[in-house]
């Protein structure tokens, strides 16, 4: 299956309650599944096409304040164009999934894949101090794993999660393990499980229920700040998650995720093949970011090249996580198009083992 | 002699709805948010759905609107509105779904969201508050403000040839086969309240009978955006707003 088609079905899989969206490549394929599929027959899971990306972000913004299930997908300039509403969906603490297949940009950009929205998930995207929890799927498979994960962690944290992943793995076709159907939870266990903040109805017995990222005094807003920086520590401490691949004997890195480090676990091969002892650190979650790992690896290898389809953007959390201890170089490719093992070799045994 | 003395049951004529919070309204005296704000409530206490009443506040003056009427709320972004309402009413059909926007909300930047919620016909009321200008930010210019109205942002008055003219949404929104109900309202005499808390109730009930999208404009004052007495504005608003804004019933399926 694609990896767009597999994010369709875990979703109906997983218990989602709603997929709001609109159409854009390369993620189209999203919604085309849902509404091929029609789950309101078989789960009663709602898929509604919005008339714009900003509707759409702000129809999940509805629903997760009501203790739903819900989702968005789309590709960087439809993200670009919800970033509004998951500011607020921060501001609000409210779980939800959305998925960015990214392409290269800026502006319209091309449709081919890229990952040049590093920034935008991982930094903030939206104003305001807050985080995503951002999951780095490199194969289908995890494409269908981390829908499920996804929710599980924006509930558990209350905060939007994003899969961010590209045009490669979203238009990919390779065998997956789809999960097990789990049901859509009901309305009364909704009440139960999160009727102490969702606008699920105030009942006689609890006082009304307001979903808001409002507050007028800037006092009480520091303190809400500081409640927001205690659930992002939170997270780093427990939610952090990586690969390891050759790293045992490792004395260069390469440090990529996503489609990158599917690329470069054949460069590792290939270089290992030549005598050069590297090794892969594949981030799998943006943000919890691996420092810990990566800092205990900087005192083993003697030099770090990440590969990314941009012009450098994680690299600036790998120099951060090694403290500026080795060097740490960039190799990336652009505009749709994507790196080669052998660039990747090429770069490695120039950038690094060569030493500039 | 104690005040509960005083104050029999038999002898109370009117009291506040209990759907009314005991917080104070930070409205300005004279704005028509209150008088609206009360209509709803007693609206939702009569029909005995608080318990089915979601209500989506909007970004402007009445953003904390749910410090008021005492059901559960969503705060949306400005404009958006209609889009968490989509989804309340897509995901929770059986209950009450409304949203209250001012026109800086509804007609300039949620006119997307507005147009596609009416056309779908989401079984939803939508309560709009015209005003014909910013209030909260301190009376900028307003998609509805009346040609040659001065405001903040239009000091010698709305030129239309520069920035447009009036937005009358509520007639374009009456052209969608997915409203239902379209009237237009105001709350400047007992009478207009009687009538406006009329339509409100009817917007309720067209929920329950899936009916499609409810929509009243609530022709409205904002004395201290305008800079007038709250009776002056009640004067200016029928000479002025009136014209432009003619109340009554545009559809009523």
């Amino acid at each position: 299956m694609k990896g767009n088609e597999v994010i369709a079905e875990a979703a109906i899989r997983c218990g989602c309650d709603a997929y709001f969206g609109y159409p854009i490549t390369p993620q189209s394929e999203v919604m085309e599944t849902l509404m091929e599929r029609k789950p309101w027959e078989e789960t009663g899971m709602i898929v509604l096409q919005a008339e714009s990306e900003v509707a759409a972000i702000n129809m999940v913004y509805g629903g997760a304040g009501a203790g739903k299930k819900v989702m968005t997908s789309s590709s960087s300039p439809g993200i670009s164009l919800k970033q509004e509403g998951i500011t607020y969906i921060a501001g609000a603490e409210l779980p939800c999934l959305v998925v960015n297949v990214v392409r290269g940009g800026p502006g319209l950009g091309t449709i081919q894949p890229a990952q040049s929205d590093y920034f935008q998930a991982v930094k903030g995207g939206g104003h305001g101090d807050y985080k995503l929890i951002v999951l780095a799927p490199n194969s289908v498979q995890e494409m269908n794993d981390f829908v499920d994960l996804g929710f599980e962690l924006a509930f558990k944290y209350r905060n939007p999660v994003m899969i961010l992943s590209d045009g490669i793995i979203g238009q990919m076709m390779e065998k997956v393990e789809l999960s097990e159907y789990k049901p859509r939870l009901t309305d009364e266990e909704i009440v139960k499980r999160y009727g102490s903040w969702a606008t699920t109805g105030k009942t006689k017995n609890r006082p009304r229920n307001v979903i808001t990222s409002l507050e007028l005094d800037s006092a009480r807003q520091e303190v809400f700040n500081h409640k927001l920086i205690k659930k992002y520590q939170t997270i780093e401490e427990n939610e952090v998650r990586y690969e390891n691949f050759h790293t045992d004997d490792a004395e260069y890195l390469i440090v990529a995720y996503g489609s990158s480090s599917r690329i470069s676990k054949k460069a590792v091969e290939m270089a290992r093949e030549k005598g050069i002892k590297v090794g892969l650190l594949r981030p799998i979650t943006l943000f919890p970011f691996p420092k810990k790992e990566l800092a205990k690896l900087s005192k083993q290898v003697k030099g770090i090249l990440t590969v990314e389809m941009s012009a450098g953007q994680m690299i600036e959390d790998v120099k951060l996580g090694v403290n500026c201890s080795i060097p740490v170089e960039h190799y990336g490719r652009l505009g749709g198009m994507i790196p080669s093992p052998d660039e990747i070799v090429t770069a490695l045994e120039q950038k690094i083992i060569g030493g500039k | 002699m104690d005040i509960k003395d005083i104050i029999k049951p038999e002898n109370v004529v009117f009291k506040k709805s209990s759907v009314m919070t005991d917080n104070v309204l930070h409205y300005c005296p004279g704005c028509t948010h209150g008088v609206v704000h009360r209509v709803i409530a007693e609206v939702i206490e009569e029909m005995g759905i608080q318990e089915k009443t979601i209500g989506v506040s909007p970004v402007g003056c009445s953003v904390l609107a749910y410090n008021y009427i005492d059901i559960d709320w969503q705060q949306a972004a400005h404009g958006r509105a209609p889009a968490l309402a989509t989804a309340l009413n897509r995901l929770y059909p059986d209950k009450y779904i409304f949203t209250y926007q001012g026109d800086g909300d509804l007609a300039s930047i949620g006119t997307a969201e507005i147009i596609h919620a009416c056309n779908r016909g989401e079984n939803i009321l939508v309560v709009f508050i015209n005003n014909a200008i910013y209030g909260m930010t301190g009376g900028q210019m307003a998609p509805t403000t009346l040609a040659g109205m001065p405001t903040s942002t239009s000091p010698y008055g709305r030129d239309v040839k520069l920035t447009g003219h009036p937005l009358k949404i509520t007639e374009m929104l009456a052209q969608l086969p997915g409203t239902c109900f379209v009237t237009r309202e105001s709350g400047e005499t007992a009478a207009a309240v009687r009538k406006l808390k009329k339509s409100i109730q009817k917007g309720f009930e067209n929920i329950s009978k899936h009916k499609g999208t409810s929509f009243i404009e609530v022709v409205s004052t904002c004395n201290s955006g305008w800079k007038l007495s709250p009776v002056d504005s009640n004067r200016w608003m029928k000479e002025n707003m009136f014209p432009v804004y003619p109340l009554g019933v545009l559809k009523d399926e």
